[in-house]
Parts: structure tokens; sequence; C-alpha cells
């Protein structure tokens, strides 16, 4: 699946980019590639890549986390080590970068290593988030997350869901607005993600690969 | 019912903020709290609110006065030291008898604390962190869908009552996604606001909203009418859920997501030939005093399960009324109790 040495994951917060960056960073790992996922959350403390520190150090994925995460402070932050593993060619890397444009102005940062090296860089959609449901505001997203970080939408994710009341309507309703706002943008859709048992079956409905999601960001009552 | 989306918590209290009506908020950005300040200052302008981020947590509150003086929906939120700062303004509108919402997406304290979840601000919210006799409704959701719901009920509860009704949950409650389904029609019940300052029209004396009363015997005879209306809240407006409490060996009582854990304990206890019953106070203050009264000969003990050093606990301790020892386990600092533990806890009672 994976295009270029650099996957990075934007979208709106809340749109899956977390669970989607673990669980693509797991898969390159078993696929035998030597992987790093880089937390580069800025603006939510809660719920991140960090949280799943357990399950990718046993499957030899390389983490790199801002040195305040999961403690009580609120100090945005980005690791150092993020510019040795763009260097490191030997790596592939994956950034689970923070929600909309304000999470994605972090990529600012690393625009001209990211251009000297190469990117993808995916756009996680969930059409079941009220400031991604419809193509225009699909659209402005892209464009606000482009403008900040001087980077490319170069592949889209379709993450529809409603968690656990997820049906396979909710997401080809999903997919069917993806594909306009895709035809729209020329950005290919490069997958469907959602948790395996919502969306089994998905595979004979749609064009594109299928990423089957295990949960790894958990509630305390999951 | 209506369309159903995937929502964060703190989304959710904005969206049904103005579901409700509310066209005014005022606030502060602090962590967990911040994206019902993100939501709004997108969402407000395109209904013709105003969203306003005020220089502190202060003037937001004030700002909060005033508008609610012009007889508008108003809400605040923040987070709890963000809650400490706003304690002044909080009491002056209550003695005003103003209506207003208030959310508090509580982080664990004291101080500056930290940023996970706590509800170490219940004798905040449910005593009067302010200073004077005053209480206001709290409400402590413990799903997505009950927050937008209640959040929809507090503007009205407000609004009945002339209060102050806060929305209190766990960081956790504010940063977790679940479904939603937003109905069709909300149920805005509308009030006249005779006593709001919107301008006499040359037509009736001037409205004067104020929280200063300067002769004792005026002074006492307001604070007779702010407790006479307690009283009636207490009497209308309690919500509580209890689960499995007849013939429960073990009741534990937990507010907001704490119940949550406390609903996976159950069949765990089961397991083991322990019947754990729950309560679970939806309204902090009133609190549910006859639900325990109701329970208080059934179980062996009581349990109070809470995210701070034992709060609720005095209040379940006043309900059962020595009928039966009431118990206490808390995490602090961010911790959150898991299953395992508190099953240990209630082991621990049934075992004594």
């Amino acid at each position: 699946m994976s295009r270029k040495r650099i996957s990075i994951f934007t979208g709106h917060f809340g749109s899956g980019k977390t669970e989607i960056s673990i669980n693509f960073a797991l898969n390159l790992s078993r696929s035998g590639f030597k992987t790093a996922i880089v937390d580069f959350d800025i603006i939510n403390p809660y719920f991140r890549a960090t949280d799943a520190k357990k399950i990718l150090s046993d499957n030899s994925v390389y983490l790199i986390s801002p040195i305040y995460a999961n403690t009580n402070v609120d100090v945005p932050a980005l690791s150092p080590e993020t510019n040795a593993l763009i260097e490191k060619k030997e790596y592939n890397a994956v950034f689970d970068v923070g929600g909309d444009d304000l999470g994605a102005k972090a990529l600012a940062r690393y625009n001209e290593e990211l251009l000297r090296e190469g990117y993808e860089m995916y756009f996680v959609i969930n059409t079941k988030r009220p400031m991604t449901d419809s193509i225009p505001k699909i659209r402005g997203m892209i464009r606000e997350i482009e403008n900040v970080s001087g980077l490319k939408v170069t592949r889209l994710v379709n993450n529809t869901n409603l968690l656990v009341n997820t049906t396979i309507d909710d997401v080809m309703n999903g997919h069917m607005l993806i594909k306009e706002v895709s035809d729209k943008e020329k950005i290919p859709i490069e997958f469907v993600s959602g948790f395996c048992k919502y969306i089994s079956g998905i595979e004979k409905l749609v064009e594109c690969e299928v990423l089957c999601l295990e949960k790894n960001i958990k509630l305390p009552w999951d | 019912m209506g369309e159903k989306f995937l929502m964060k918590g703190n989304e959710v209290i904005a969206e049904a903020a103005l579901r409700a009506g509310c066209r005014f908020y005022f606030g502060y950005p602090i962590t967990p709290q911040t994206e019902i300040a993100h939501y709004l200052a997108k969402k407000m302008p395109e209904v013709g609110g105003t969203f306003l981020q005020a220089e502190s947590e202060t003037a937001a509150i004030n700002m909060v006065y005033g508008a609610a003086s012009a007889g508008v929906r108003v809400m605040t939120s923040s987070s709890s030291p963000g809650i400490s700062l706003k304690q002044e303004g909080i009491s002056f509108i209550a003695c005003a008898e103003l209506p207003a919402v208030i959310v508090n997406i509580v982080r664990c304290g004291p101080g500056l604390g930290g940023i996970l979840p706590a509800q170490c601000d219940y004798f905040q919210a449910v005593k009067g962190g302010g200073h004077g006799d005053y209480k206001m409704v709290v409400l402590a959701p413990y799903s997505i869908q009950e927050l937008y719901e209640l959040t929809v009920d507090a503007f009205n509860i407000s609004d009945k009552y002339r209060t102050i009704t806060m929305i209190m949950g766990e960081g956790i409650l504010g940063q977790m996604m679940e479904t939603v389904e937003f109905k069709d029609v909300e149920n805005n019940i509308h009030i006249e606001k005779p006593w709001a300052t919107t301008g006499t029209g040359m037509k009736r004396e001037k409205n004067i909203i104020t929280s200063i009363y300067i002769k004792p015997e005026v002074l006492e005879e307001h604070n007779r009418k702010l407790q006479a209306k307690y009283k009636e809240i207490e009497k209308n407006e309690i919500r509580v859920e209890s689960y499995n409490c007849e013939d429960a060996d073990v009741i534990v009582a937990a507010f907001g997501t704490v119940a949550r854990i406390i609903s996976n304990v159950i069949p765990m206890a089961q397991k083991e030939g322990i019947k754990v019953g729950l309560i679970r106070p939806i309204s902090l203050w009133p609190f549910p005093v006859k639900e325990f009264e109701k329970y208080a000969h059934v179980p062996k003990a009581f349990l109070t399960v809470e995210l701070n050093a034992g709060q609720m606990l005095e209040d379940v301790r006043l309900a059962v009324n020595g009928k039966k020892p009431v118990h206490f386990h808390g995490r602090m600092g961010g911790m959150i109790p898991d299953e395992a533990e508190i099953l240990e806890e209630i082991k621990k009672i049934t075992r004594s």
C-alpha cells in the first residue's frame, strides 16, 4: 500500500487518523519494512498514537512521541528525533498529524525536508462528522490543510463510520460522496478503512484497497 | 429522530446549545474543553449569533451576566481552574436570578493540576463554589447522546427557574467520540421573560437586574425567595437511573462515565455470585435522595466510586442516613479505576 517511504495522515480532528496511522504502521512492519510512527499531534492531548505504545513496540514499530505526551502537561511540542527520521532512508515513516489546518500547520516546519524526500499525504474523511459531511466542506478542509502545510494531498481515505453503529450503507454513502471529491480534485481514493467487523464484504463493493482496522485506542470501559 | 453523526462530547455540547437556541457564547480556551469554543467560533456566525473569546474567564462570566440580563439564551464553558475563576460571577448571576448554562469539563486538581479526567469539582459545583446561599442545577451525563439531550434540557431548566444549570463532565466525556442522533425538532420550551432588560419602549417601568440589596430585611426576603425556588427545583428536577438494585448485595453509586465502568463490573460480579446494583445520579444537585432511601434497606452496604477523594460520598451517606455502611473507592490525578480493582472492593465488602 505504501507508495513512498514517508506517509503523512491528515484530516479533520476525529476523522480516524490515529487509528489508521497505527494500523498502517503495524501493517508495514508486519510486511517486513523497518517502520517508525511519529506522534505529530500538537492539538489534542487525549487519544493519541502514543497511547498504543505497547502494541507498536511489540510489533517493532519505532515510536517518536513528544516528551510531554500522556503526562498531565499540555504543551504542544515536536520531537527533535523527527529530523533524524526523515534523513534515515532505511525507515518507512508514518506521520500521525493533528486535526484540521491547526494540526497540519506543524508540517510546515518540515516542508523543505519532506519535499526533498518525497511523501504521500493522505487526507482521511469520515462523512459522518458534521464538519466534513458535504463536498464543499471536504474540499474546503483539503485546501486549508494544503495551504498551511505547503504540501499537497496526494491520496484520499474513506473512513466513514459511526463507530459501533456503522453499517455498510453508511460506508458506501460516504464512498459516493468522496468519489465526487476525488473526481473534482483529481486525487485518487487510496483505500477504505473501518473496524473489521463493520466493513466485512466491502471489498466486493469498492474498487480501491481496504484497510481493516484493529482497535488500539480504547476507552476505560472498552 | 433525525440524522446520526459521529461526534466528540465537546462538539455535541456546542451543537446542542445551537439547537437549543443559544446565540451567545463567551469563553476562554482551556484543555480539555476547547473544542466547544472551536466549534462555536465556526458555527455561531452562520446562525447570526455571537461567539466571543474573552480576555479571561472572569470577563467571560460577566459577559454571560450581561447577556442573560437581556433575556437571551447564553452559555460559557471551561475546565476546572477556569471554573474557579468564574465563581464570583456565578454567585452574582445566581443572586440576580438569571438563566445561564455553564459547562465544566473537569480536569484533575487541585491547583493547575493536570489535563486528564476527574470528578474533583463535585463539591464546588453542588455545594456552592462561590459565596452566599445559592444553588445551581448540576447535570452529569455519561454518554454522548445523553450529553446532547441534557444540554438542550439545561437551557429549558435555566429559563424555567431563572437559574444557572451546569453541565459537568469528566475530561474524557468531552474528548471521546460516539454516535449521536439529533432530533428533527428540539423540545425548546419558550418562556416569557418580562423581567429582561430589553428596553421599556416607553411602555413599562424599567427592569432592574441586581445582586445588591442594601436593606437587610429586603436581602433576607430575597434569600427566602431563592430558597423557596431551590425547594421547587428539588421537587421537580431530580434525574437518576437505577439498575439491578432489587435484592442487590452491594449497591454502587457512581455518576458520569464512571458508571460505565460499573456497568462492566456488574456481570463480572454476577459470575462470582455477587449481585451488584447501580444508582447513577444524573442530577447531582438536586441530589436523588429518595432513590437512595428507597433502596437503603436492600444491600449489605453501599460503595461509591468516584474520580476524586470522596465527594459525592458525603451526599450518599446523608441520603442513606446511617441505615447501611457507605464505603468509598476513588482515584485521583487523572487516574481511572479499572473493573478488577472495583470488583476487589466489592468483594472486600461481601467478605467482611
